[in-house]
């Protein structure tokens, strides 16, 4: 029989897992749509996140610590990015995978820095205790931490969503994902638009990191735990769409939290991947369907 | 390739000696060459899905742990006393052998699942996935979403297969004592034998209208649907097959290294497999070996002497060739043979227009 | 696998009815009809935006026309899906080069040729001699034999137009779209073109889009006129050069 109250809670928990997939995705979708390009490192933004938050809370200690963090965080991941971007993915504009491959050598850097910096162990980040209470309506325990989440996730979205809409920075971006050609021919200088969205993808991915502290100790190797269902997300959420992106987080969200009021951790992993793959029978083209582009090859 | 005397004989020069190895090197290098060869199986299958296919997968890992885990299940059995359950199982409070390790008693059931399970599975999910024109990154992330999957169901689920430490702990293989001088030496010749004949078949199938029918797919997909095909079995039928050689390579490699475990199964060791084949060069067979040889006496070098370092060096070897070596070594040496050659058919002329 | 046993005499090969195609409230083609001969030359022209592409487009399935019917060789093919209308006998050659670049010109062609498709039959070295043949026969009309053994990749960008031409005719199709063969090319080449694309008539029926009137001219053939997704005019090369409404539509476009 399932309970009412189980079942409530795992929705609840599924729209915070699903709001660190979008955290983790967003960039990563941004940076796809746009470039085509997936970025294997992506996950080592958030660790970065993390790490910055983590000295952040040693220099600046305090309750609002964390509210210092997120924008050190962001500025950082972002700061990273735009290097790999001008160093490695630049050079590998037209080769897809290999752009994919030679980020998975700069992840692994990452992680083997990471290590030699901060030990293989990981350093913790205790939450301010503004964030250490909860509330409970009848017997659901709601905790502040995982509502700090769900709010950073929307504000994060609400945030991007206007600059994609209202600034000149989201016309050009726009503009490049429309007609790439066309762009660079009427004078947009689409090179420099790639840089600044593969810097605010990877800088959202900083602040993902920064989220995820208030979750576990930060770890060489934390990255490499949400990266993977965030590629699953951006797989089934079309290419490149932020509401698509956003529907599959909450899509694979759901399924990971309520299958677990079933099966083990591992098996509910198995049970996402088998979704993903069945949803893909149904809907190759993701969650939002973007019009049919030209014929490759 | 094969236009300079020299080289086109190189290769017999290179089967003797690796024929005459266990002669010529000490047990502990024969022992890690013979993994290495075992590896090398399994690089071959990475040419034919990813260079000759064109389609990246993050998941050999999945397979090599699927032929592994399967010989290793019937190793496993056949080292217990009779009415003993393995080790591991009697720790977890186990009390009868799980249904689908039964039938790994039996040797002739380990010998097929390794072929078979890896093809059926890799067919299926091949098929699910190509026949919907999931292609490019997309596999690629779901492939390593599969090598992520299998490596935590194999961690978890510690009491049916050994968990993290995986299966190890073999004595006999068909009645033969393992860990013996003549067994490694049998074995290796066995892993050495199976990897020229992938080697050779991966060769015919590649120069044969199957493969021209994957390359021409792999230039142009729609191009290649206009002209009235079906691209899909093309594609199931490669990623199967470099399943199967990564399943026997991960079974080959059980055996010399005497250990499977969740270790070799995940996504970073899916995707070093990949750094083998970028570094040998994606498009050439002997590349590849060259590459699984190169890159794991490598890390065996580097990570004994300077443990910390051996990462740095793989993620920058990484980054390198893949920008600057797209063909790796072997597109390196065919480039510079080419070049020799125009050379030295420039010096040619100049010498006959110096005559007349 | 041949074609051209089916054709009956007297049918069209090609029926294009009325044919109207919508991308988002905008008539790319507008109540537009084509009918096409075995073995006969027509050329489609009109300028930019007139729905010369879309077209082809409809006629090979890739974009559904919102009403009218296309039928080949006597059948309905209208929403038939895209290798299904290729297996029944239309090839079309984009604007794009589509060779197969690794592909050496002799294994382009040959592909191309091959009358047996199924996968399971590929596992052998060997080729039909009719199919080389006919390889062979081609790498002759389209002046690449001594390139046969040459990559795709290496090729000029002419010869790679000539070896999808060439492509096309492999797979015996008895209708042949082609979009804009000559783009790119200098007036030898485009001459060789013209050339090479007569010496298919009769087997083939050939549908061209061009805008190059020298081009055209050399072809000659009845001229389809197409302007904003409708019929305009036809009739021959002069006439359609001849006339006044023609004139208009290209020289208001050139006020522009």
């Amino acid at each position: 029989m399932l309970d009412a109250t189980l079942f409530a809670g795992q929705v609840f928990n599924g729209f915070s897992v699903a709001s660190l997939f979008v955290l983790a995705a967003l960039g990563l979708a941004l940076s796809f749509g746009l470039m085509r390009v997936i970025n294997m490192a992506h996950g080592e933004m958030l660790m970065l996140g993390g790490y910055l938050a983590y000295l952040t809370y040693l220099i600046v200690p305090g309750p609002m610590a964390i509210l210092v963090a997120m924008p050190v965080a962001f500025l950082g991941a972002a700061l990273v990015g735009g290097l790999m971007e001008v160093t490695v993915i630049r050079r590998l504009s037209s080769r897809p995978l290999d752009t994919l491959l030679a980020t998975w050598g700069v992840s692994l850097i990452l992680q083997q820095a990471a290590r030699s910096a901060f030990g293989p162990i990981g350093v913790g980040v205790t939450a301010p205790d503004w964030l250490n209470t909860g509330f409970a309506i009848g017997s659901l325990y709601f905790p502040s931490t995982r509502i700090f989440i769900l709010a950073v996730a929307v504000a994060v979205l609400a945030g991007l969503g206007l600059l994609i809409a209202r600034t000149r920075l989201g016309l050009l971006v726009r503009a490049v994902n429309q007609d790439r050609m066309m762009a660079a021919a009427s004078g947009i200088n689409t090179r420099r638009v790639d840089l600044a969205v593969f810097c605010l993808g990877t800088g959202i991915a900083g602040l993902a990191g920064v989220v995820l502290s208030l979750l576990g100790p930060v770890t060489p190797t934390v990255g490499q735990s949400y990266i993977v269902p965030a590629f699953l997300v951006v797989v089934m959420g079309g290419l490149g769409s932020m509401i698509g992106t956003t529907a599959a987080a909450i899509i694979l969200g759901l399924v990971s939290a309520l299958s677990q009021i079933f099966l083990d951790v591992s098996m509910s992993q198995v049970l996402m991947l088998v979704f993903v793959i069945v949803f893909l029978q149904f809907r190759p083209q993701g969650v939002v369907a973007t019009r049919s582009r030209a014929l490759e090859g | 390739m094969t236009d300079h005397p020299l080289l086109r004989h190189a290769w017999i020069a290179v089967l003797a000696l690796a024929v005459l190895a266990p002669s010529l090197v000490s047990s502990y290098d024969l022992n890690l060459l013979g993994r290495f060869l075992a590896m090398a199986i399994l690089a071959i299958g990475i040419v034919l899905i990813w260079g000759e296919g064109g389609i990246l997968t993050l998941g050999q890992g999945v397979f090599f742990g699927l032929g592994g885990y399967s010989i290793a299940m019937y190793l496993k059995l056949a080292s217990l006393e009779p009415g003993y359950l393995p080790d591991f199982m009697e720790w977890s409070g186990v009390m009868s052998l799980p249904w689908w390790w039964v039938p790994f008693q039996y040797p002739l059931f380990a010998v097929l699942a390794v072929v078979l399970v890896p093809a059926l599975f890799a067919g299926l999910f091949a098929w699910l996935v190509f026949r919907r024109r999931i292609a490019g990154v997309y596999f690629a992330l779901i492939t390593q979403a599969v090598a992520l999957t299998f490596a935590t169901l194999l961690t978890s689920q510690q009491s049916t297969t050994g968990g993290y430490n995986g299966l190890t702990g073999f004595t006999t293989l068909f009645g033969m004592e393992l860990g013996t001088d003549a067994a490694n030496r049998t074995l290796y010749w066995v892993t050495l034998g199976l990897l020229v004949a992938v080697f050779a078949g991966s060769k015919w199938l590649i120069g044969s209208r199957f493969g021209t029918l994957l390359r021409a797919t792999r230039d142009g997909e729609n191009r290649v649907r206009f002209l009235g095909y079906d691209t899909t079995p093309y594609k199931v039928v490669a990623f199967a097959l470099s399943a199967v050689f990564a399943s026997i390579g991960g079974a080959f490699f059980t055996l010399h290294a005497g250990v499977v475990s969740p270790a070799f199964v995940g996504v970073v060791p899916s995707i070093e497999m990949i750094v083998w084949v970028a570094v040998g060069g994606r498009k050439s067979l002997w590349g590849a070996v060259a590459g699984a040889l190169i890159v794991n006496f490598a890390k065996d070098i580097v990570s004994s002497a300077m443990p910390e370092a051996w990462l740095y060096v793989l993620g920058l070897v990484f980054i390198l060739v893949v920008t600057f070596l797209p063909n790796g070594i072997a597109g390196l040496a065919e480039d510079l043979m080419k070049r020799r050659r125009e050379r030295a058919a420039a010096t040619g002329t100049a010498l006959l227009e110096e005559a007349q | 696998m041949t074609f051209h046993s089916e054709i009956k005499p007297g049918t069209p090969l090609l029926q294009v009815t009325d044919i109207t195609v919508d991308f988002d409230g905008f008539k790319a083609i507008d109540g537009f009809s084509l009918t096409l001969r075995p073995g006969e030359l027509r050329i489609l022209i009109g300028p930019n935006g007139a729905g010369k592409s879309t077209f082809c487009d409809t006629v090979i399935g890739r974009v559904q026309p919102a009403s009218g019917s296309v039928r080949f060789m006597g059948q309905e093919i209208t929403g038939r899906p895209e290798h299904e209308i290729v297996r029944r006998g239309i090839c079309r050659k984009f604007q794009t080069p589509g060779v197969l670049p690794s592909l050496s010109v002799r294994d382009n062609l040959a592909v191309a040729a091959a009358r047996d498709r199924r996968w399971w039959t590929t596992f052998s070295h060997r080729r039909a001699a009719e199919e080389t043949r006919r390889v062979g026969e081609i790498l002759e009309t389209v002046g690449l034999s001594d390139r046969a053994e040459t990559l795709a990749a290496d090729l000029a960008h002419g010869e790679k137009q000539w070896l999808e031409i060439g492509m096309v005719v492999a797979t015996d199709a008895p209708l042949i779209l082609l979009d804009e063969p000559t783009a790119g090319m200098g007036p030898n080449e485009t001459s060789k073109t013209a050339r090479l694309i007569k010496s298919l008539l009769g087997r083939h029926a050939v549908l061209v889009i061009d805008h190059d009137m020298a081009f055209v001219e050399e072809l000659g053939g009845t001229v389809t006129v197409l302007h904003q997704g409708r019929f305009l005019k036809q009739g021959t090369v002069d006439e359609i050069r001849a006339d006044p409404e023609v004139a208009a539509v290209y020289l208001g476009r050139a006020k522009e």
